[in-house]
């Protein structure tokens, strides 16, 4: 498959060198580097470039990456998935609920919300390979059904006390930093740092992850090559519904809370990251790093909004929006020059 | 009848079953909502406007059923519009701003004639749809990525057009839209009406409709016999975009108010819903206008019912999602196979082929 990879690729390298197929994800850490820069310029001396803004942008959008590393794979395989902000709600509920309202124990009640996450997901998987419902119906059933699931629970928001969860929770450790101002990492950071080694892992070297790329790039003839496109279309989903639930149990973490109307929306900000972060939506290309830098220039957009002070919140979906525009549009001219460079290759040969 | 002479006979037999499936399952919903309530049925008269549950459903499923028109014909070409509900809160929000023209206070008046407000209301909407449309047609960008952005960007910029506030207003003839009654019924029935007799008008007497399922089908195939399909592609947009616009002026006149956030909140996903109870394939091709008001009625009666019971309003989700699950299902190609083997008669066979033709 490497192998493959690189011959096809051999001839797309431009003066620069640098394959076009990564100018996208380039692109983006490109972008996070010129923000951060101009918020260093802007809002400097109050503290912007400082270790403990940095370390915030991680520790607040810790659960939005771990989502945008399953949503990532979802891409590459040419689906999509609507229902991650809804588990992540559900999970947050099932947490709350189980452990507040049922007193079952904190450490089992953690394993069933990761197994109910995978179970949807693998549900979903399931509708989308073996009764061919498109992936965006099936994962909107989904989307609805946990959602709904979450108010079937409970209609009000469940403080979580449970003293593990807290603990967990509140768990951080001091970084080394020369400002005034402490910087801390806590517990998410370490599971999104995780889920992310884990994803790169899964897409570079397992057999499992050259199937998902050969998926997204052509189905017909991953389907003709004999892979087995039934276990990794539902593997896709299940992954991705562990990372919601993942995600969700995080935002547990980080609120304390478990309620019906958390997360309203989040599928919005993880498809994008992922997008901004040079995964193509058609399909087969992508790398879960990117998607690291999608999230970190949403954060970025979060915190300049935050330092700024007199813009409203709003601004961050117009900034999305437009950031969206200009990856699509980037996208799209990519895909046109790599299609021109491989004429002027099978030309030339 | 159907662009398809050799098969329009007294009953098509796949509009019929698909019409008669998503009507049973109306009928089922209404049926237990009858014995929910007994009097769900009755209708009275109370000066001079018919009020009862019928009419509630009918009144409250307006603004999904006109977005579900204009999905309709997305969906019918291949695509999906996810910016439609945000289209409708940009609509209420450019109304009510326009009509208080920066006026800091809430008074009974307008800052510009009414008839201009719709109509740049409409304008605006309209253009947000063309805009998605040449994203898809021109730039070649799938469409849940095209109207993405302005899912994602449209309540923003409601938002910046209110100044982050709920915009209210006192101007009456703009309350007539939403809560006006005229001959016994509610107004926003009549201009659901009205937008569902022009498009289907548009799409059954002119030749637009077969063009539309023609670029549905197979858009390369009918980009060679001489259709415009990117102007076809560009005018199912832009029409969606109206009818959020439309939808919006009856939304936010309903509460007088431009709720950037919450108006016409998940209200896309309810109209692909719509669309899809009533029979029209995700994969584009053949559609139902009829399925799809009918589809839009089936929420809302669901939703209606939900209420019945005494739980939170969004529990209503699981049962729709279960719904459609089945509905799904049934017009998945994996049962439809099994179901043609079965039942085997060549009629059958022809109609699988039919479909499996696209």
């Amino acid at each position: 498959m490497e192998r493959v990879k690189l011959r096809k690729t051999g001839g797309e390298k431009r003066k620069l060198g640098i394959d076009l197929k990564y100018i996208p994800a380039l692109s983006a850490i490109a972008l996070f580097l010129a923000a951060y820069a101009i918020g260093g310029i802007l809002y400097g001396e109050r503290g912007f470039l400082s270790m403990r803004t940095f370390a915030t942008l991680f520790t607040d959008n810790a659960y939005l990456g771990v989502s945008a590393v399953g949503m990532t794979i979802v891409i590459i395989s040419g689906g999509i998935d609507l229902s991650v902000g809804s588990v992540a709600a559900l999970s947050t509920m099932m947490l709350a609920y189980g452990t507040e309202v049922l007193r079952w124990n904190s450490v089992l009640m953690l394993i069933v919300v990761l197994l109910t996450g995978m179970a949807l997901g693998a549900f979903m998987g399931m509708l989308i390979d073996v009764f061919e419902v498109p992936p965006f119906i099936s994962t909107l059933i989904g989307m609805f059904f946990a959602r709904g699931l979450c108010f079937i629970i409970s209609i009000q928001s469940i403080t979580i006390n449970d003293p593990l969860l807290r603990a967990l929770g509140k768990w951080r450790i001091r970084l080394p930093a020369a400002s005034r101002a402490a910087a801390y990492v806590n517990l998410s950071v370490f599971i999104f740092a995780l889920v992310l080694a884990a994803g790169v892992v899964i897409m570079r070297c397992t057999k499992f992850g050259r199937g998902v790329y050969a998926f997204g790039g052509n189905r017909a003839s991953a389907v003709l090559m004999g892979l087995p496109t039934r276990r990794i279309q539902i593997g896709i989903y299940t992954f991705n519904g562990f990372c919601s639930a993942l995600a969700g149990v995080l935002f547990a973490f980080y609120t304390f809370s478990g309620y019906g109307r958390h997360l309203y929306g989040m599928e919005l900000d993880v498809i994008s990251s992922v997008v901004i972060g040079g995964t193509l939506l058609t399909g087969g290309v992508g790398y879960p790093i990117g998607s690291l830098f999608g999230i970190m220039i949403y954060s970025v957009i979060l915190k300049f909004i935050s330092f700024n002070g007199s813009l409203s919140s709003w601004w961050t979906k117009i900034a999305v929006g437009v950031l969206l525009l200009f990856f699509i549009a980037l996208q799209r001219v990519t895909v046109v020059l790599v299609k021109r460079s491989k004429r002027e290759l099978k030309r030339k040969n | 009848m159907r662009g398809n002479p050799g098969t329009a006979g007294v009953f098509d037999k796949i509009v019929s079953s698909k019409l008669f499936s998503s009507l049973a399952a109306l009928f089922v919903i209404l049926l237990f909502n009858v014995f929910l309530n007994p009097g769900f049925l009755s209708i009275t008269i109370v000066n001079g406007h018919l009020f009862g549950q019928l009419i509630d459903i009918l009144n409250r499923a307006v603004p999904v059923m006109i977005l579900s028109i204009g999905m309709t014909l997305v969906i019918a070409t291949g695509g999906t519009d996810l910016s439609c509900g945000a289209l409708l809160a940009l609509a209420g929000a450019t109304a009510i701003s326009l009509i208080r023209g920066g006026s800091a206070v809430l008074n009974s008046d307008t800052a510009m004639p009414f008839v201009l407000v719709i109509a740049i209301t409409l304008a605006v909407t309209t253009l947000c749809g063309l805009w998605n449309g040449f994203l898809v047609a021109k730039l070649g960008i799938q469409p849940i990525v095209a109207t993405l952005i302005f899912m994602t960007a449209g309540r923003g910029i409601a938002q910046l057009i209110t100044g982050a506030r709920n915009l209210t207003t006192g101007y009456a003839p703009f309350s007539v839209i939403g809560q006006g009654w005229f001959l016994l019924f509610p107004v926003p029935i009549f201009i659901a009406a009205g937008v569902c007799l022009v498009a289907w008008y548009f799409t059954r007497r002119t030749a637009f409709g077969l063009f539309v399922e023609a670029v549905g089908i197979n858009a390369s195939a009918a980009r060679y016999s001489g259709i415009n399909s990117s102007l076809i592609i560009m005018a199912v947009y832009a029409i969606s975009g109206f009818c959020a616009g439309v939808a919006g002026l009856i939304y936010s006149s309903g509460i007088m108010c431009a709720d950037a956030n919450n108006a016409g909140l998940n209200y896309e996903l309810d109209a692909i819903l719509a669309t899809v109870l009533g029979g029209t394939s995700m994969m584009g091709g053949r559609f139902y206008l009829a399925g799809s008001v009918i589809g839009s009625l089936i929420i809302m009666a669901l939703t209606k019912s939900i209420y019945a019971f005494d739980v939170a309003p969004e529990s209503a989700l699981v049962v729709k999602a279960l719904v459609v699950v089945i509905v799904v299902l049934i017009q998945s190609p994996f049962f439809k196979k099994r179901k043609f083997r079965k039942a085997g008669g060549p009629e059958l066979e022809l109609a699988s082929d039919r479909e499996g033709g696209r």
